[in-house]
């Protein structure tokens, strides 16, 4: 398997604020692989996820996805390589608003030239995939649902559909299931994985929960203060890699993990 | 996944042909109506442009005159009639009438604002309040200035009492709501303890809003500092305002109202830079 | 130290009360505000209005006029919150840490509004007199001015509550600015955006009667005619036509924002 995504030497300092976000971290993940980056609120999850798709400028270091640095590409450039990655929020970042088949086409907007795109003209071929990609995901009764007046569970599957619709090569989710019930999370982590298995898309999420890491992902990354700590398969994870992980919030995990590798 | 579970990609959803045509746009009550108020508002623009008694004026140089006018009221500013000092201390008078208001308006605010609460008073009594602090806000505190100018004369008694009934429809509104917030398990809890209403209202309702008041209070002062300039210059209330309003009508000196423009202008940066600095401690 | 919390709860009460107490002396001292007089003018007024200040039937011959006027103040009122609202939205965009081009436009767009709503209505009344006279114009520029200062301040805040999360979506999307505003930025403040204008409308038709005693147009002067003369019927029933107007225009943006919000 090739490389898809390589991470090198990434650092991340804030304006204003001492200390590093992320020191040196390095990583690759290939072609439809599910990875988990796991760690405690505040270790750096969210920044090393939002540098990969430059929502934040690194501050050093290297970043090659499907062989172009994207740490050295221009505004337009840098558009074109977004569309290929998709993007799925803890708050779901829909479009309140606006119908569940709109915010699934602002997918699309990528894509399209300026004018095009404020006017929100979409192709009969952009609605008819909207419309498979929301039955996939079992919401084809919602399409002319107002966002808000969804539940969690079915806002983070809009929010997934709107990242489908872009044929993405790599899928990037922020803590995809942390305002969200057992029973919904369930559901969301099922489709990524299946996302993942089917249609061959690479999925990165960034996880608070040990126990659905290991359960769904092919490789996990352990971060704590911004530093890779633990790099391999949820297999060779040991309570002195959780321990390391999440520090003096590790007593509670551990005994799940006892649980988890039993069955 | 699809009903036969054979294996999709999303690239293959594509390809599929269309069948139909498939609409994007919603229509609901809430697009409706938002539509057609921007179109009416839009429409009564329009007619008001056309509406308008322009008195021949040339727009342009009219326009051009408002700019070389602009120019040199910021940027040649003087004071010819009064010292600096002068100024400050109108600035300070117009301050006070602000100051005055608004502590008469909050004191009278509290008591209204409990009754126009719906959880403290009864639904009627609330309604009642409500309803004529509605109507004291429908007229514009000008006029209240110069209906009690009548029987008090004009001056900072007339003033201070006019802006003082705008003050309280403001507050009564926001303060209400703050109270209106209250949980209402604790206003339960204290009454399953036997605790009396006044006593609800200290224990309570308002230190649990205290915060809130503040802020709006302040606010309120903010606002009453820009009242109090124009009803110096409209209903002579003294301070500075009313020393803008001669400088403009009746000595024609851009360049002292720059200077005066300037004071309040500042003033004005100042509250509203505190406002926003008390409003993050508080909240 | 249960004790010392309360005893110090009691001072820092107590040391607020003096402030404010010397504050209001300080303020009554230079207003040259009478205490006495303060009190005793309020039913002196309520008198004299019961007494002198309502509308009687020959008043109402003046009606036709009174409401000539009271719609030329509400189509000037509209028109400069309107357009007003137009040059802020585009305002808000560029001010708004969600949609700023850059920190430059964003601290420049942000610090004309800041000066603009700062000058209150009734002294950019007073400035444009000079160049435009007594017409509507006047007070049409008079209110732009306030009204766009004010809804920049506003649609900044809007913009930022509302859309910030949908804003970061569309980017990650790879979406341009241009699709980001019209389908995310858009839908999502309008309706508050709408609300603050229909808000705008409702002050500004009160302050247009203010700006129209000082710039002698629209209702504001009808009022100052019949009241400097004496004719307390008539301006009684100016003062009723004004509260009607806004009242229903309450009403209406009241039913509105129901709908929409």
């Amino acid at each position: 398997m090739t490389a898809l995504l390589e991470v090198q030497s990434l650092s991340k300092q804030f304006l204003g604020s001492e200390g590093k976000a992320l020191t040196d971290v390095n990583f690759s993940v290939s072609e439809g692989e599910f990875v988990s980056i796991i760690g405690p609120s505040g270790a750096g999850k969210s920044t090393l996820l939002r540098c990969i798709n430059r929502m934040i400028d690194a501050s050093s270091g290297e970043i090659t996805f499907d062989d172009r640095n994207v740490t050295k590409l221009k505004k337009k450039e840098l558009k074109m390589v977004r569309t290929k990655i998709g993007m799925i929020f803890q708050h779901y970042n829909l479009v309140d608003r606006l119908s569940v088949i709109e915010n699934t086409l602002h997918g699309n907007l990528g894509k399209k030239s300026a004018i095009a795109g404020v006017l929100g003209l979409y192709s009969q071929e952009e609605k008819e995939q909207a419309l498979r990609i929301l039955s996939v995901l079992g919401l084809e009764s919602l399409i002319y649902k107002r966002a808000d007046q969804l539940s969690g569970g079915q806002k983070q599957r809009v929010g997934i559909a709107r990242a489908l619709i872009q044929n993405p090569r790599m899928l990037l989710c922020d803590e995809p299931i942390a305002s969200l019930d057992p029973n919904s999370a369930k559901v969301i982590m099922d489709h990524l994985r299946d996302i993942s298995t089917s249609m061959g898309i690479t999925v990165l999420v960034n996880l608070h929960q040990v126990d659905v890491a290991l359960k769904y992902s092919d490789k996990i990354i352990g971060i704590n203060s911004g530093q890779v700590v633990f790099n391999g398969s949820p297999a060779a994870i040991t309570k002195e890699d959780i321990q390391r992980i999440y520090g003096s919030e590790a007593e509670d995990l551990i005994f799940d993990l006892g649980g988890i590798h039993a069955s | 996944m699809e009903a036969n579970g054979q294996v999709t990609t999303a690239g293959q959803l594509v390809k599929q042909r269309p069948r139909r045509q498939i609409r994007v746009k919603t229509w609901n009550r809430s697009t409706v109506v938002t539509r057609a108020t921007l179109l009416i508002l839009a429409g009564l623009t329009v007619y008001a442009f056309f509406s308008f008694d322009y008195k021949e004026i040339d727009f342009v140089q009219a326009m051009l005159a408002t700019f070389a006018n602009l120019k040199s009221m910021f940027l040649e500013p003087h004071l010819q009639r009064f010292t600096f000092g002068h100024a400050l201390y109108q600035v300070l008078v117009t301050l006070g009438l602000a100051f005055l208001t608004t502590l008469f308006g909050a004191v009278i605010a509290v008591f209204f604002g409990l009754l126009a609460a719906e959880n403290l008073s009864s639904k009627w009594v609330s309604s009642v309040v409500k309803g004529v602090v509605a109507f004291i806000r429908a007229v514009p505190t000008v006029l209240w200035v110069l209906i009690f100018a009548v029987a008090a004369g004009l001056g900072s008694v007339a003033a201070v009492i006019g802006m003082t009934f705008h003050s309280v429809s403001y507050l009564v509104k926001a303060y209400s709501e703050s109270f209106e917030e209250l949980d209402k398990g604790v206003i339960e809890a204290l009454k399953a303890s036997g605790a009396g209403w006044w006593q609800i209202i200290f224990q309570a309702v308002l230190p649990s809003s205290l915060t809130y008041m503040i802020s709006w209070t302040f606010l309120r002062f903010e606002i009453n500092f820009a009242v109090a300039v124009a009803m110096g210059a409209a209903a002579g209330a003294g301070g500075i305002g009313f020393d803008m309003f001669m400088a403009s009508n009746f000595y024609l000196d851009i360049r002292e109202i720059g200077a005066i423009t300037y004071f309040i202008l500042a003033v004005a940066i100042l509250l509203e830079i505190t406002a926003a600095k008390l409003k993050k401690r508080l909240t | 130290m249960q004790a010392d919390f309360f005893a110090k709860k009691r001072r820092n009460s107590l040391a607020f009360l003096l402030a404010l107490a010397g504050v209001t002396l300080i303020a009554i001292v230079v207003t040259e505000y009478d205490v006495a007089k303060g009190f005793t003018s309020v039913p002196d007024a309520v008198a004299w209005a019961l007494g002198n200040f309502y509308p009687t039937q020959e008043s109402l011959v003046k009606l036709p006029g009174i409401i000539d006027k009271l719609v030329e103040t509400l189509l000037v009122s509209i028109a400069a919150t309107t357009v007003g609202a137009a040059a802020a939205l585009l305002f808000a965009i560029l001010g708004s840490n969600t949609t700023r081009v850059n920190a430059f436009f964003g601290s420049i767009s942000r610090g004309i509004a800041t000066v603009f709503r700062n000058i209150d209505v009734a002294a950019w009344a007073m400035i444009l007199l000079f160049s435009f006279g007594q017409s509507s114009l006047t007070g049409y520029f008079a209110l732009f001015f306030g009204s766009f200062g004010f809804l920049t301040r506003s649609f900044v805040e809007t913009i930022d509550e509302a859309s910030s999360g949908s804003v970061e979506a569309l980017r990650a999307t790879g979406a341009g600015y241009f699709s980001i505003i019209f389908h995310s930025v858009i839908p999502s403040s309008m309706p508050q955006m709408i609300s603050w204008v229909l808000f705008m409308i409702e002050t500004n038709i009160r302050s247009a009667t203010l700006i129209g005693l000082l710039t002698g147009s629209g209702i504001g002067f009808t009022f100052n005619l019949y009241y400097k003369s004496l004719n307390y019927d008539v301006a009684a029933l100016v003062v009723l036509v004004i509260v009607a107007a806004i009242l229903c225009i309450e009403a209406v943006s009241n039913y509105v924002r129901r709908v929409i919000l």
